[in-house]
């Protein structure tokens, strides 16, 4: 797949998703997912990792996306820790 | 059998305060990132306990359906799933790791 696509099925789930998609193999199948966004406001990182999941879910099943890492952010985070991305990490099964 | 995999799975998470299902063993990991996430969490000096969603029928299949939560290793902190490798070495960057671990072991209710 390609980045703008998983960009679109983020948004259609998260309406006012900042998203930033890295294709972390060139095989367009190892997606990182960078989704900054006020509807994770309190909730716990793996509430905020399940809705991203969720938006991607139907590539995930149909095998379209074999992999995905995701950082997520609220736009107060992102204020915070303008720095934080910088460490990516490769995470997966 | 599916039944019981699953009363299983929820008796495990329920009566252990911190709960990893995992690729191999903590002497024996089958997946880095499994072992990564058994390192960080010993790090912190408490007991927990893990199980080898390799060894049995079931779990690898049956965890994943429970928890809405697709991929392993999966750490339980007094019976709710926290996250998997990235969410508990993220929660680790952020300070909030040892302070929810701590607070599993404060609390009176619930045997290890």
């Amino acid at each position: 797949m390609e980045p703008q696509e998983i960009e679109r099925l983020v948004q259609e789930t998260i309406r006012d998703a900042e998203v930033r998609v890295s294709d972390l193999t060139g095989t367009g199948d190892h997606f990182e997912i960078v989704v900054v966004s006020d509807s994770f406001r309190g909730k716990t990182l793996i509430e905020q990792h399940q809705l991203v999941q969720a938006s991607v879910k139907s590539a995930l099943d149909d095998g379209r996306i074999h992999a995905i890492q995701i950082r997520t952010a609220t736009k107060e985070d992102k204020a915070k820790r303008q720095s934080a991305d910088d460490g990516l990490r490769i995470v997966g099964e | 059998m599916t039944q019981n995999v699953i009363e299983q799975i929820k008796s495990d998470i329920q009566s252990n305060k911190i709960l990893i299902y995992m690729k191999g063993t903590p002497e024996a990991p089958q997946c880095g990132f499994s072992a990564a996430t058994v390192e960080l969490i010993k790090s912190f000096g408490h007991p927990f306990a893990t199980r080898d969603i390799l060894a049995g029928p079931g779990l690898r299949e049956q965890v994943p359906k429970l928890t809405n939560w697709p991929t392993f290793p999966q750490v339980f902190v007094s019976g709710k799933l926290i996250g998997g490798c990235d969410i508990v070495h993220e929660m680790h960057e952020r300070g909030e790791l040892e302070p929810l671990l701590a607070e599993a072991f404060n609390s009176p209710n619930k045997s290890t």
